[in-house]
């Protein structure tokens, strides 16, 4: 290398640099022009500002849940029974695979509010069902408890909670 | 073989245009004169199969796409007014459908042929691996042509398939909404998948050049799998291997058409008719038939994170296969242990297949996780075989025989042969 381009009399570190300079000015083009092209899939802004629903829950009877839409997704809200958040609250720590407190997933005890999403791959598991009586998802076989936790089966987390806030006592709204 | 030089025309028009642009000689080397091994059996009727239903899924498909709508409140309709009100739609919908069952069935055949004749091995690991990247965005493509109707299987199908990228460790979450465009599978989804599965097939038509190309520098592997070694084993393309491709393509279409004409829904799922809703899950949600086998091995693995690693590296452990198997002869007719371990792979693959239709529960569980080892065992074990099994002996050459197996005569080798040239 130094011997043939030393051969035409250029200085072989100067001709490097030009090398270097040039493909990295380009990269740094291509780069420019890639980036649009990869962040355009992300989610637009339409789809960002729809982000937050408001709820009635004086409909919904002691025992009863009801489903309601959140950004494409569904939204599990259950009046939950005594017992449920009683069997919820005794479980101890170390039996969940993703420890969490019932106290920290239901602001309002009696309102369990989380995303209906199997966090597995994504299914809508099927209410006051599986060998834990809460939600169980019929795609893989995820067993979830009464607080929404995951108990049995691939999903490795809880169900999610999203943000809300009480509006009022019968008013909440969420995201 | 005897290069350029072997076109030759009197036509001024065909002189005229072959001076600039020598395509006519192109396609004489390619499909005329092009040297082929005089022992193909049936199963080298795959590759042109598969060419041919690339071809009708492309022609079939831009025709749908005059009357498809890809919005989320359109989409399923769009797709029914194919099916009742548009001329013929019926036909080219359910044409495109089967084609892609028919299409996969082809390509699961040849790659199952070039793993009995040991076609991956050198010097054919990169026609090997381009065949592999073809197969990879065939599954692309169909998954994403399966989203289009907007029925719970598309919508819940597509689900469960984008929400694998949420196994990633950190990233996981923004790269699914990346892929949705959204919170969840809706409108842009649909949108991107149709524009992607327009796209898709053209780039498989790239590589399939390329699969061709490299498979025309090397010629075609064959049951014996020894190499060319000079004229008298080779026969021209054409006329004998026109006849045999087109021989076999009516066959296909015979069976082809019986699926399109008597059983149009065998292989969908009734409950693709229903309209996609994102609040309800099907209680049953299966993928094509095509991708049952890995669908088992995602499921096989109690853990999510693994279950999605163990699913791509069934696929990915393809590319090593030609490094895995360290036994210098190619064909399983010479390889008594490898043989049967191919058998056991094929049939542990029809096992995961029918496991992957099964709901996650009990036994299925527990057969799941067994053919999944298996799965893995049979490439796992493959250097450890070529270091112990004793391959018999390898005919001198592709003609000496056939000369043998057509002569009457002959030794067990060329008896065994026999039977399978028939097959
Ligand atoms: C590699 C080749 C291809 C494969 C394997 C394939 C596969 C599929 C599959 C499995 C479906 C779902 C069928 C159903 O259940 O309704 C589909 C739908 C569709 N495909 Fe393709 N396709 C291919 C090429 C193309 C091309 C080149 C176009 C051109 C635009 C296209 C346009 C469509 C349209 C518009 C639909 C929706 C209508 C329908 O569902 O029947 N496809 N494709
Ligand atoms: S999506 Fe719920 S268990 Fe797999």
């Amino acid at each position: 290398m130094t011997d043939s381009t030393g051969g035409d009399g250029h200085d072989p570190s100067r001709r490097d640099f030009l090398y270097v300079a040039a493909g990295g000015l380009g990269a740094v083009g291509a780069a420019g022009f890639v980036w649009p092209l990869v962040v355009q899939m992300n989610p637009s802004r339409d789809v960002l500002a729809l982000s937050s629903i408001e709820v009635d829950l004086s409909g919904i009877e002691l025992g009863q849940s009801i489903t309601v839409s959140w950004r494409g997704k569904p939204v599990f809200i259950r009046h939950r029974t005594e017992a449920e958040i009683e069997v919820a609250r005794a479980v101890p720590m170390d039996d969940l695979p993703d420890p969490e407190s019932d106290e920290a997933r239901a602001q309002k005890p009696e309102w369990l509010i989380m995303v209906g999403v199997c966090t597995h791959l994504g299914c809508v598991p099927l209410g006051q069902q599986g060998e834990y009586n809460g939600w169980f998802c019929p795609c893989h076989g995820s067993h979830y408890d009464t607080s929404g936790r995951i108990r049995k089966g691939p999903a490795p987390l809880n169900l999610a909670v999203p943000k809300y806030v009480y509006l009022d006592d019968n008013n909440v709204k969420i995201g | 073989m005897s290069g350029h030089s072997s076109f030759q025309s009197n036509n001024a028009i065909v002189k005229w245009i072959e001076y600039r642009l020598p395509i006519f000689s192109f396609v004489n080397e390619a499909l005329v004169v092009y040297p082929t091994p005089k022992n193909l059996n049936y199963w080298w009727n795959m590759g042109s199969l598969a060419g041919v239903m690339l071809v009708v899924q492309i022609i079939t498909g831009v025709v749908l796409g005059m009357h498809y709508t890809p919005h989320a409140d359109l989409a399923f309709d769009s797709t029914e007014h194919i099916m009742r009100d548009v001329n013929y739609g019926w036909l080219l919908r359910y044409m495109h459908a089967n084609g892609g069952s028919m299409f996969f069935a082809v390509v699961y055949i040849h790659i199952f042929r070039g793993m009995y004749y040991g076609s991956y091995k050198a010097p054919r690991e990169l026609l090997w691996w381009l065949g592999i990247i073809i197969f990879i965005l065939m599954m692309a493509t169909a998954f994403m042509g399966y989203v289009l109707p907007w029925g719970q299987m598309s919508f819940w199908g597509a689900t469960v398939i984008t929400n694998l990228f949420s196994a990633v460790p950190i990233l996981g979450e923004t790269i699914v909404a990346w892929l949705w465009g959204g919170y969840s599978v809706d409108q842009p989804t649909l949108n991107r998948f149709f524009s992607l599965h327009y796209l898709l097939p053209f780039v498989i038509f790239a590589v399939v050049f390329l699969h061709l190309w490299a498979l025309h520098v090397h010629k075609s592997n064959n049951p014996l799998g020894i190499d060319i070694k000079g004229p008298q084993d080779t026969i021209p393309f054409h006329p004998y291997y026109t006849v045999k491709d087109l021989y076999g393509m009516g066959v296909f279409a015979i069976i082809f058409a019986w699926l399109l004409f008597f059983a149009p829904n065998l292989l969908g799922e009734p409950d693709n008719y229903i309209p996609a809703d994102p609040l309800v899950t099907p209680t049953h949600i299966v993928p094509e038939w095509y991708f049952l086998p890995f669908y088992a091995i995602l499921r096989a693995i109690p853990d999510k994170l693994f279950g999605v690693i163990a699913m791509f590296a069934s696929l990915f452990i393809l590319f090593v296969l030609p490094w895995l198997d360290t036994s210098k002869v190619r064909s399983a007719r010479f390889r008594p242990v490898y043989k049967m371990l191919f058998w056991a792979f094929f049939v542990d693959c029809l096992v995961l297949g029918y496991i992957g239709g099964q709901p996650a529960e009990g036994i299925f569980i527990v057969i799941g996780r067994l053919g999944t080892a298996l799965y893995f065992l049979f490439f796992l074990s493959l250097p450890f075989i070529g270091w112990f099994e004793r391959p018999r002996k390898l005919p001198a050459s592709i003609s000496t025989a056939v000369l043998e197996s057509h002569g009457g005569g002959g030794t067990p080798d060329g008896a065994a042969a026999k039977a399978e040239d028939r097959g």
